[in-house]
């Protein structure tokens, strides 16, 4: 559609992010995911009447280094606050949350789109207590709920409404997720929901200062649903603007069976959480030795990481984001660039072989086959010229296959092509005394018979001579017969 | 300050109390004396009062994260109305 042109896309994304803890954010009970229901659970997360919260101070290590990482402002004076709603999967009748002093603000991450660096601000970073796991019976009678999950500690990450585009948007998310399992905050795992997002969206007329009427998102439940949740409200959005309409401000919900967004709540039924400073819990002062200690902890972020793969081992841009973009996976190349091998035809063989193997068989980079070692092994045996490039592909998979290093697969499938002349000559003259023809269209000035006698060459070595080898050697002792 | 009928409905509906016409109708002027009264307090000079919202001067109350004994399921279960024997059943609730 044309009209879609003269519309602007503005997205502001709500992140939560559950952090690795051994217990809850205000009880000894364990965060462990998957166990029996309501076997993690204590007076303190049921919310039962004079249970008193007390702060792990994990929590807010945690909390405080993904601040940082996300360049935030540090409060050195926090508080915690009740933010009130009535739900089932919320036993105390109020969320600890912080409203106006969270831990960080005005923060950012940047991203890489179109081959340009963008800036996403972040509004800021607070932490907080998650709420249960209720499951609906199908027949909708009742509903169940599990508290083990109430009082995992959680942040919320609120980006600025920077976001242009739904690209943009799950960029904006892989940037987030990495940065976070850099500094072992959290295990990012959306599909476990340790890692969630809300996004909000709105269109405006192009070159309008104002945002127009914004929708809220909601039950994404991996990247890609978030951008393909994005696309589809751009759509509808322009649609409804496009006819004279007006987008109305209310909840919508991705429906992963027909790809589209359904209306949940209108702005009616808009909450009022009444927000008060939680009285169990005292002010939370960050002095500059404890923000110190922290700041020493956080380990190369994935820009940095990126930056120093581009600059000091020369990978072009887009390799160096692939790589960066999983630490595991930037962990594996660093350790076959360290053992040798050269930068460029590494990230070669990871992003192309070993990741399609990996991919193939549902494997993750922790879980490859084939540890660095013995990929730069292989790569050592190419750049040695022992096989070729091609031959290469074969002993990976046979790598892959059997756990066996290069060396030992090439010699066990007799694949070592031979670069010793002295082992070439003797067959070389017997190829030239075979093959008067083509040896006297060769010297009559018929190039091309060359290529014959390289061929008499490959056969009689099955394949295993070292074919720019043999043309050398053919040629000069071509010569001297001339 | 004046607690009008309405604000006392509202604030019911937000926390899920079942406060009658009537209710309401004798609520709001006595509600309203008693915050008049406490609005005493807006007259006192606060000048050099630095502004507090604890009473305890206590920061940084925290503990190790180290997992501590809850209660069994047969403990936890003990005071919901229903459950299945694992989890707490409750009236069906809307998709959140």
């Amino acid at each position: 559609m044309s009209t879609q042109a003269t519309f602007e896309t503005v997205i502001g994304l709500e992140v939560h992010v559950e952090l690795k803890t051994e217990t809850k954010i205000f009880c000894g009970c364990k965060t462990t995911f998957g166990a029996p229901p309501n076997t993690n659970v204590c007076p303190v997360c049921l919310g039962h009447p004079g249970a008193l919260p007390v702060l792990n101070r994990q929590a807010v290590d945690l909390a405080v280094k993904a601040a940082m990482a996300l360049n935030c402002h540090i409060n050195h004076d926090s508080k915690f606050d009740r933010k009130n709603y009535f739900y089932p999967d919320l036993p105390k009748g109020y969320q600890i949350s912080q409203y106006d002093k969270p831990i960080g603000e005005h923060g950012f991450i940047e991203i890489e789109v179109g081959g340009e660096t963008k800036r996403i601000g972040i509004t800021r970073v607070h932490l907080e207590d998650d709420a249960g796991k209720s499951s609906h019976a199908a027949d909708g009678t009742h509903t169940l709920v599990d508290y083990n999950r109430t009082g995992v500690p959680l942040i919320e990450i609120v980006s600025e409404p920077d976001i242009r585009s739904p690209e943009e948007a799950r960029l904006y998310l892989e940037g987030i997720k990495a940065i976070m399992q850099y500094c072992d905050i959290s295990d990012v795992r959306m599909e476990e929901g340790s890692l969630r997002c809300d996004a909000n969206i709105s269109l405006r007329p192009a070159g309008q200062k104002e945002f127009g009427q914004k929708t809220e998102l909601k039950n994404m439940n991996s990247f890609r649903n978030v951008q393909r949740g994005l696309e589809y409200e751009v759509i509808r959005q322009t649609e409804v603007l496009s006819s004279g309409g007006e987008v109305s401000q209310e909840t919508r919900r991705f429906d992963e069976a027909s790809q589209t967004t359904v209306l949940m709540r209108t702005k009616e039924e808009a909450h009022d959480y009444r927000y008060f400073p939680d009285p169990d819990l005292v002010w939370l002062k960050i002095d500059f030795a404890w923000l110190d200690r922290l700041r020493e902890s956080l380990p190369e972020l994935p820009a940095a990481k990126r930056r120093r793969f581009i600059t000091e081992l020369g990978l072009p841009p887009y390799d160096a984001g692939v790589l960066t973009s999983d630490l595991a996976l930037a962990n594996y190349f660093e350790g076959v660039v360290k053992a040798g091998a050269e930068p460029k035809p590494a990230s070669n063989w990871i992003m192309g072989d070993l990741l399609a193997y990996l991919n193939s068989s549902g494997q993750t980079i922790a879980q490859s086959p084939i540890p660095p070692g013995q990929l730069a092994g292989l790569l050592a045996e190419v750049a040695n010229q022992t096989i070729s490039g091609k031959q290469a592909k074969d002993v990976f998979q046979l790598m892959c296959g059997s756990g066996k290093d290069a060396k030992t697969v090439i010699k066990e499938q007799g694949l070592e092509q031979i670069s010793d002349e002295s082992a070439l000559l003797p067959i070389i003259d017997e190829v030239i005394a075979n093959n008067e023809k083509s040896v006297a269209d060769y010297l009559n000035g018929k190039e091309k018979a060359l290529g014959a006698l390289v061929g008499q060459t490959m056969k009689a070595t099955k394949g295993q001579a070292n074919p720019g080898l043999v043309n050398k050697l053919l040629i000069k002792r071509l010569k001297e017969r001339s | 300050m004046n607690i009008t009928e309405d604000v006392v409905k509202n604030v019911a509906k937000l926390a899920r109390l079942a406060v009658s016409e009537e209710d309401a109708q004798k609520l709001a002027p006595e509600l309203s004396e008693i915050i008049s009264y406490a609005q005493q307090l807006q007259e006192v000079d606060l000048t050099d009062v630095p502004p507090t919202s604890h009473s305890l001067s206590l920061v940084n109350v925290m503990r190790p994260d180290i997992p501590s004994a809850g209660l069994t399921r047969e403990e936890a279960l003990k005071n919901a109305p229903d459950s299945d024997g694992a989890e707490i059943r409750v009236p069906a609730v809307l998709d959140v």
